[in-house]
């Protein structure tokens, strides 16, 4: 009989596959790493990607990459000057440290701006695409944003516990860590839930966003409770403190069960809840499979079900839950394919990573705004939901900054407007070309399947690529094949992958 | 901060088929189709066509108020200082704060900012003395100030301030108010082309961000299209058979690549529509400044009749921390001059009667000065808005220069008033839906506007 977790037969695993599997585990890949990936077969190509710890890092995160003082608290003796010259009006040194603060806000703006860039190249650049991916999922799934928190160096700490954990156990490492995470505790007003005056901004989305989903499987007492028993649960400097005085100790009741609960408790008392096995599976469907722009379909929900039911088995470990995904004959079906809208981050890197484009003057700094234009900014997610993703990314404005941002990849041509710097590197199109002295329809016809990833390219399409190169005389040169690509770049079937 | 449990969730046929401008019928039509469609109220749009829509998925504006009215933004970014902007000449405790930086009474030599154009029946406000724009509109009776604006806990961050008037919430979190506006009332549907809110700028703010409405922006509209022609002119028309086929062969109806294909159609309706409009020269001359440019963009696709209901335009350099007398001053000549002109150009238009334009600032500054001769952040400030219809003069209470919290102005009026009064009386929508609270209506518009 078959079951939505059925696998793929070996023996179908072709090149189309492997490179569907190389979209969604990352950003793509070229031809070559395609035709490498399609050699190990299912099993050792889903193993490649995803055992990538057996990988060298191209550059090991040190810890030291930022400064974690720019925004460190006052010490003692600062403390108390502020207070003496507050207490006796001493209005120059009032002010000077009214500009020393100033001055650390615009050094750790500065400092998250780097972070942009360093994260956003690292994901160009890595060996690793798939624990750069997960990595993206967590910080949308446990959106924190930086302007909130004004804090850069705990965005990063934060961001090294999502590649760190990106694979490790949903359940221990990544909704426990996050509850001990200094950038979140301050997002979501913890460091402000005390005994005496509870807040609950991180208990309710503890369960609404992070575990369980609206309204499923808790109440707003469950909310309430939750929030006394992560009372005291606060930070000193860059790490996580538990305040005991702070710390309501009392009864409370969670769930209709009683117990002098902590925050820890507070987890495993979730995780109890039977929506906590696929409301996370879901997410990662979503951002994986298919974004389901009508919502569930039968297929999706039984698929997601028995995710599920496999999740809670492995205790919540999630490399069994995305192993069994890229696996399954589901991921592979017609309907998953091509379904899901690019997030800028994906057409971006994709771009980079699968077209060769040059590597332009300022690029990093280029495509981090271009990301922004299109609505994804790093370490900006809109709010604690995340981005919003699927149809949401598409409007037409950004289709014509998806457009021109990839104009400018291939040809270096600055749209008029943007502030981005014009470039001469010169891009090498024909590389893409399988066979230069083929005929115009079939090298168009090639470009297609592969900047598209369909087998079979549309009639329409084709012959508005081969009336281009019908003007340029059906020259086939690095000119009119970049003029090619362009074209087939600004397809909306290009938004896709 | 996440508070984002109390947006309603309507759902507005925002992606829905029947408003995409098919290639044949935009052909077949022409016009005809697009003056309609400026006129005609979107569900009787969507019925001419035959889209059925789900019972109860459109819920209709406030009944007797036009679908045409226009709201215009302006947001003053930085924070700007709202006791040299509305002066309280006749307070000495503005001049004892300020005593670099004050601007006199009217007529006055002494202080170094200059001295206050008057306001007409006020003894102890005026007005900054370059805001002769502004003073125009005011003697014409098409502004009104409304004073002592902002909010309970004032925060002093740009960011969070700025979220907390985008959203209208003290969480700084969910959706923009005018987001939520279209979300709720359809009124903007559908949320990828030009007929909800087009923000100038090269990011939408915040304010314009709903659940399924998203604005469109550009910062010129040059930027608005592809720009691919500029590295070959043959590649044009592969281009647009590309991107303005209504349909592609084998495409399912709403398939995501269906979608796809409808907005890439629509963004060239858009762009060849804001493009026509805004190449026509204005019927009135504009002072040289980026706000000025805005809203010469603005005036031009209003006189286009362009569906969009709401336009956002800012003016940057208001964070004024040091040497600020000069800046500032630039800086409302700028604010008046272009405020005046876009009246203007409205007027010759026929225009002036469809438009109100709301001014704001996350914050004001402080009562006193700082030690390099400028402002730090601060809480409350007047707004401005501005159109033929607005209660003219000043509208409520100047805060106390006297009763200050921690240094800063106490609020009289909280900008989810204004709100309210631009959303239920301009915009005919629920404020109280929209904003999740009820508020009191600060009541900027003239009694007769919707009798």
């Amino acid at each position: 009989m078959k079951t939505p977790l059925d696998q793929l037969k070996p023996n179908e695993f072709d090149e189309q596959k492997a490179k569907h599997l190389l979209l969604r585990s990352g950003f793509g890949g070229t031809d070559r790493q395609i035709k490498a990936i399609t050699n190990l077969g299912l099993e050792g190509a889903v193993d490649y990607i995803i055992d990538y710890d057996k990988l060298t890092d191209k550059e090991p995160i040190r810890g030291d990459e930022f400064d974690p003082d720019i925004m460190r608290p006052a010490t003692r003796s600062e403390r108390q000057s502020m207070r003496q010259a507050r207490q006796s009006g001493d209005e120059t040194l009032l002010e000077e440290l009214r500009q020393e603060r100033q001055r650390r806000q615009r050094a750790d703006r500065k400092q998250i701006e780097e972070m942009e860039r360093w994260w956003f190249k690292r994901i160009v650049e890595t060996p690793k695409p798939f624990q750069e991916k997960m990595t993206l999922f967590w910080h949308g799934h446990f959106a924190t944003g930086y302007r909130a928190i004004e804090n850069s160096y705990h965005m990063f700490l934060q961001n090294n516990m999502f590649r760190e954990h990106a694979l490790g156990n949903f359940k221990e490492d990544l909704v426990r860590g996050i509850i001990h995470d200094p950038a979140m505790i301050k997002y979501l007003n913890n460091d402000q839930n005390r005994k005496s005056s509870p807040n609950e901004n991180l208990a309710r989305e503890l369960m609404e966003l992070f575990t369980l989903g609206e309204g499923e499987g808790y109440t707003e007492d469950d909310i309430k409770e939750g929030a006394r028993a992560l009372t005291g649960y606060n930070i000193e400097d860059d790490e996580f403190a538990f305040r005991a005085n702070l710390h309501d100790t009392g009864t409370k009741t969670i769930f209709g069960r009683r117990g002098t609960y902590d925050g820890d408790d507070f987890v495993d008392l979730i995780f109890t809840r039977k929506p906590v096995s696929t409301y996370v599976i879901e997410k990662l469907y979503r951002f994986f499979v298919n974004d389901l722009p009508h919502g569930p379909t039968k297929s999706s929900k039984a698929f997601v079900n028995q995710l599920g039911n496999l999740f809670k088995r492995r205790d919540w470990e999630l490399k069994p839950i995305m192993r069994a995904l890229f696996m399954s004959e589901h991921f592979y079906a017609p309907e998953n394919m091509n379904s899901i809208i690019k997030s800028p981050l994906q057409l971006i890197v994709q771009a980079v990573r699968t077209l060769n484009t040059p590597n332009r003057s300022k690029i990093i700094q280029t495509l981090v705004v271009a990301s922004d234009l299109m609505g994804q900014r790093l370490f900006a997610p809109p709010s604690v939901k995340g981005w919003d993703s699927g149809r949401s990314w598409i409007n037409t404005s950004t289709m014509f900054a998806r457009q021109n941002t990839i104009l400018y990849l291939l040809t270096g041509l600055r749209p008029d407007g943007y502030g981005w710097e014009a470039d001469q590197s010169p891009f090498n199109a024909m590389s893409l070309v399988e066979d230069p002295e083929g005929e115009p329809r079939d090298i168009a016809k090639q470009l297609m399947s592969s900047v598209l990833a369909v087998d079979q390219p549309n009639k329409d399409r084709l012959s508005s690529l081969t009336d281009f190169l019908t003007t340029q005389n059906n020259q086939i040169n690095n000119q009119t094949i970049t003029g090619v690509l362009t074209l087939i770049t600004a397809m909306p079937e290009y938004q896709l992958c | 901060m996440s508070d984002h449990h109390h947006d309603h969730d309507h759902h507005c046929e925002s992606t829905g088929n029947g408003e995409t401008y098919s290639r044949r019928l935009f052909m077949q039509q022409g016009m005809a189709f697009l003056s309609m469609a400026t006129t005609v109220p979107m569900f009787m749009q969507q019925s001419a066509k035959g889209i059925m829509l789900p019972v109860g998925s459109l819920v209709t504006s406030q009944a007797g108020i036009p679908e045409d009215r226009v709201l215009v933004v302006i947001q003053l970014a930085g924070g700007n200082d709202g006791l040299n902007t509305i002066v309280p000449f006749e307070s000495d405790a503005y001049f004892s704060s300020r005593p670099q930086i004050a601007i006199g009474k009217p007529g006055s030599t002494r202080q170094a900012g200059g001295a206050a154009l008057e306001l007409p029946n006020q003894e102890s406000f005026g007005l900054h003395p370059n805001l002769t724009g502004l003073r125009e509109l005011i003697d014409r009776g098409h502004a009104s100030i409304i004073q002592g604006v902002g909010y309970p806990n004032p925060n002093r961050s740009h960011f969070t301030s700025t979220d907390i008037w985008h959203t209208g919430k003290t969480s700084a979190q969910g959706y923009g108010w005018l987001g939520r506006y279209f979300d709720n009332t359809c009124a903007g549907a559908p949320s990828h082309n030009q007929k909800g809110s087009i923000a100038i700028g090269n990011k939408a703010p915040l304010a314009l961000y709903g659940k399924t409405q998203k604005a469109v922006n550009f910062e010129t509209e040059e930027l608005f299209k592809w720009a691919g022609t500029n590295a070959s002119n043959a590649l044009e028309d592969s281009y647009d058979e590309i991107n303005r086929a209504e349909s592609l062969d084998g495409v399912e109806k709403d398939s995501q690549l269906d979608f796809l294909v409808r907005t890439a159609l629509d963004a060239q309706v858009s762009s060849d529509r804001i493009r026509a409009a805004v190449s026509k020269r204005p019927l009135v001359s504009y002072p040289n400044s980026k706000l000025a440019q805005q809203l010469q963009l603005i005036a031009s696709m209003v006189r286009a009749d362009l569906p969009t209901r709401v336009y956002y335009a800012s003016l940057g350099g208001f964070d004024t921390h040091a040497n600020q007398i000069g800046s500032h001053a630039n800086l409302m000549r700028q604010l008046g001059d272009s405020l005046l002109a876009f009246q203007n150009d409205l007027a010759k238009q026929g225009n002036t009667g469809k438009v109100t334009t709301m001014v704001f600032s996350e914050f004001g500054r402080r009562v006193a000065q700082n030690g390099s001769s400028g402002t730090d952040h601060g809480t409350a400030a007047p707004m401005f808005v501005i159109g033929e219809h607005v209660s003219p003069g000043l509208i409520g209470e100047h805060p106390s220069l006297k009763k200050l919290d921690q240094g800063d102005l106490m609020f009289s009026t909280d900008f989810r008033e204004v709100y309210t009064s631009v959303l239920s009386d301009w915009m005919g929508a629920d404020a109280k839906d929209i904003l999740g609270k009820s508020y009191r209506n600060a009541d900027i518009f003239k009694k007769s506007l919707n009798t």
